[in-house]
């Protein structure tokens, strides 16, 4: 179980068709750009935004969505833990070797 | 697929320049099997994608096929049959790799492949692309007998007495879709080796099967059980001195009926055989085994002769030259080229085949990602392999290839063509041959990230004098306490942790995988990347300023101990 924060929220999951990260945006759908997440400030939008959320994974969209703490920076929505940075972000490495 | 199998009519196989590759080669009854797994698969994945399927539906059926939804896609790991591949099956994976990937593979402890950017619609195209070259995903998660690994110098090593394998075939055959022990409490590995020396880290397996020969020269097996690292890390302990052949799935059969029975459901830490082992006492567990097996019509699980003989025919030999054993080729470039020589000190095995050698690619360069192989370095790697191997390739559980069929004279060649792409380096067994899970960057388990510090310790130690200088010395890193990484059994272990929200290390010292199996013990507080940088840098200078002749690292630490490492490491804190 997740640790309730007071920290302003974004809402991800894995599209179902590629695994891709995706954000939920304003308008219900989803972005693989965090930039585009729909910020939540409070509890009641937050669990709303997951409402949206879990509808659209039974809908068979995505899959597994839960929220995810950020600090807004002025570049967007930027989540706090260091794995959801890396799925935001991608790898943290070279993701092709080198050579050849 | 069974082991009447070995009775069908053998086809000519199907790898072209492959064709001695010293494989398990298929027949149709196999192809057709595969096409109609795809065909299976493929459905289920059309219903997922349609919604007729929930993903607590669909999970339990894409990890039975290897497919695993990670941080940034899905993962497809597919078995590699105790390691070995022919050239035509790595240029399939840079194939996939190149069409359904991010142009590269990675190469797992588990000698299998794993791809990390797959998209669940293109996996039905993926399967049917392995299944052309004889491969699949089949048993590489979910809680059933996972791929049987072995001694990546299985048939070639100069100190083996039996080559294992045939009986990793065996293995393979009977477990592969045992409808008993597809629902275990939790998955079960096993490892087998015919040799002294142990590769294949017999001691962390669930069950670990050393072949070996009695007084009067019969096959048999010494039996160990319960090994396995993670949260409860346990070296296994001998459940048989010595298992006749002709027992061998009898007594697997017995060993996994008392963990289908015992074995926990209730608690996924406590579900391994380990945990049953070390709560009853390996005589008391030995007892359930024994009382299951004279239970059991023994005669119905006999491995016959001639099914083992069946078994071997469909192994292709090596057409081997007749050599000297010394080749004056070899023995002048190692005097004219330090570089080389010093590749071949390390890098070069060996072979029980006069005027042969066995070559270890290891897939760690200076900087590298551990494991990782590009589409284009599989394609050239391919080439070597018919050019120099017979078309083979085998994978090693600390993620290196291994050419094992190499003429002397043709060392010089190969490695400057290795070098050519990258995979040159002069490092198996040394400080940059390090084993590094997929870590936080691609696991969706993991705490901390492996990878990134696993190249940064290799770009700190690049230099080849010094990790020469330095000698043997295995460093494994896990990015969490499951341990894929086996820092357990490393030299120098490192966990990663999160210690509230950061990332950071801890460093156990003395591990071993090999014969007289080992659990390190933790050194102290964890650490930052930074700090671990350095703490491993400390290790290594009380190591060198402490060994006294002949001495490797982990002789050097057993004679005096941890404390003057824990006092260098942590001197500053």
């Amino acid at each position: 179980m997740a640790r309730v924060t007071d920290a302003p929220k974004v809402v991800t999951a894995n599209r179902l068709q590629d695994g891709a990260v995706v954000w939920l945006t304003a308008a219900g759908d989803w972005s693989i750009r965090v930039a585009d997440a729909q910020v939540q400030t409070d509890a009641s939008s937050a669990e709303a935004a997951l409402g949206i959320a879990r509808a659209s994974a039974a809908r068979q969209e995505v899959v597994e969505p839960y929220a995810v703490d950020v600090v807004v920076e002025a570049t967007g929505p930027r989540p706090l833990k260091t794995r959801e940075w890396i799925r935001a972000a991608g790898p943290s490495i070279d993701a092709i070797p080198t050579a050849a | 697929m069974s082991p009447t199998a070995a009775a069908r009519q053998i086809d000519p196989p199907a790898n072209g320049l492959s064709s001695h590759a010293g494989i398990y080669h298929y027949d149709q009854v196999d192809r057709d099997f595969l096409k109609e797994r795809v065909e299976q698969f493929r459905r289920q994945v059309a219903r997922r994608l349609a919604g007729e399927l929930t993903e607590d539906e669909f999970k339990p059926l894409r990890l039975m096929n290897g497919l695993y939804l990670q941080l940034h896609a899905y993962m497809l790991r597919i078995a590699v049959p105790y390691g070995i591949l022919t050239s035509r099956q790595v240029r399939q994976f840079g194939r996939i790799a190149r069409q359904y990937d991010k142009g590269f593979g990675h190469f797992t402890t588990r000698q299998n492949l794993q791809f990390n950017w797959i998209k669940l619609v293109d996996v039905p195209a993926i399967l049917d692309l392995l299944a052309e070259v004889d491969m699949h995903a089949i048993q590489t998660s979910g809680n059933c007998i996972r791929n049987v690994t072995s001694d990546q110098f299985a048939g070639v090593a100069s100190d083996e007495v039996v080559d294992p394998r045939h009986y990793a075939e065996v293995l393979r055959q009977w477990s592969t879709l045992h409808p008993e022990f597809s629902f275990l409490p939790r998955k079960f590995k096993i490892a087998i080796t015919g040799s002294s020396a142990d590769r294949a880290a017999i001691c962390i397996h669930d069950v670990g099967l050393i072949a070996k020969r009695g007084a009067d020269g019969t096959v048999g097996f010494e039996v160990y059980v319960g090994g396995g690292l993670g949260r409860t890390p346990f070296i296994a302990k001998k459940l048989r001195d010595f298992l006749p052949e002709d027992e061998l799935i009898a007594y697997l059969e017995a060993v996994l009926r008392v963990y289908n029975a015992y074995g926990r459901r209730d608690n996924i830490y406590k579900a391994r055989i380990k945990i049953l082992v070390h709560e009853l006492g390996i005589d008391a567990f030995r007892d359930e085994v024994e009382a299951e097996f004279a239970r059991m019509p023994v005669a119905q699980y006999r491995l016959e002769p001639a099914i083992l003989d069946g078994i071997r025919t469909r192994f292709a030999s090596q057409p081997y030259e007749a050599l000297e054993p010394i080749s004056g080729i070899l023995a002048r470039a190692r005097l004219e080229d330090q570089a080389f020589n010093r590749w071949v000190r390390t890098n070069v095995a060996v072979h029980r085949q006069p005027g042969y050698a066995i070559a270890t690619i290891t897939l760690k360069p200076a900087g590298g990602i551990p494991g990782d192989v590009s589409a284009d370095q599989m394609d050239v790697i391919a080439d070597l392999a018919d050019r120099y191997s017979f078309g083979e390739i085998r994978v090693t559980h600390e993620q290196n290839l291994v050419l094992a069929h190499v003429r002397q004279d043709d060392l010089p060649a190969l490695w400057k063509a290795l070098a050519d792409i990258g995979f040159g380096e002069a490092n198996s067994g040394l400080i940059t041959d390090i084993i590094a899970c997929p870590g936080l960057d691609y696991c969706a388990l993991a705490n901390a990230r492996s990878i990134p510090l696993a190249q940064r310790i290799s770009e700190r130690f690049a230099d080849l004098d010094r990790q020469h200088d330095i000698g043997e010395l295995k460093i494994k890193i896990s990015g969490c306490i499951n341990a894929c990484g086996h820092h357990h059994v490393g030299h120098i272990g490192i966990l990663g942790v999160d210690k509230k929200g950061v990332e950071a290390y801890q460093l156990t010292l003395g591990g071993s995988a090999a014969e007289a199996g080992a659990i390190g013990d933790i050194l102290g507080p964890a650490l930052s990347a930074d700090e671990t940088l350095d703490a491993i840098d400390a290790v290594v200078g009380v190591y060198l300023d402490q060994r006294q002749d002949g001495e490797r690292f982990l002789d050097t630490l057993a004679r005096i101990g941890h404390t003057p490492f824990k006092d260098k490491v942590y001197a500053a804190h």
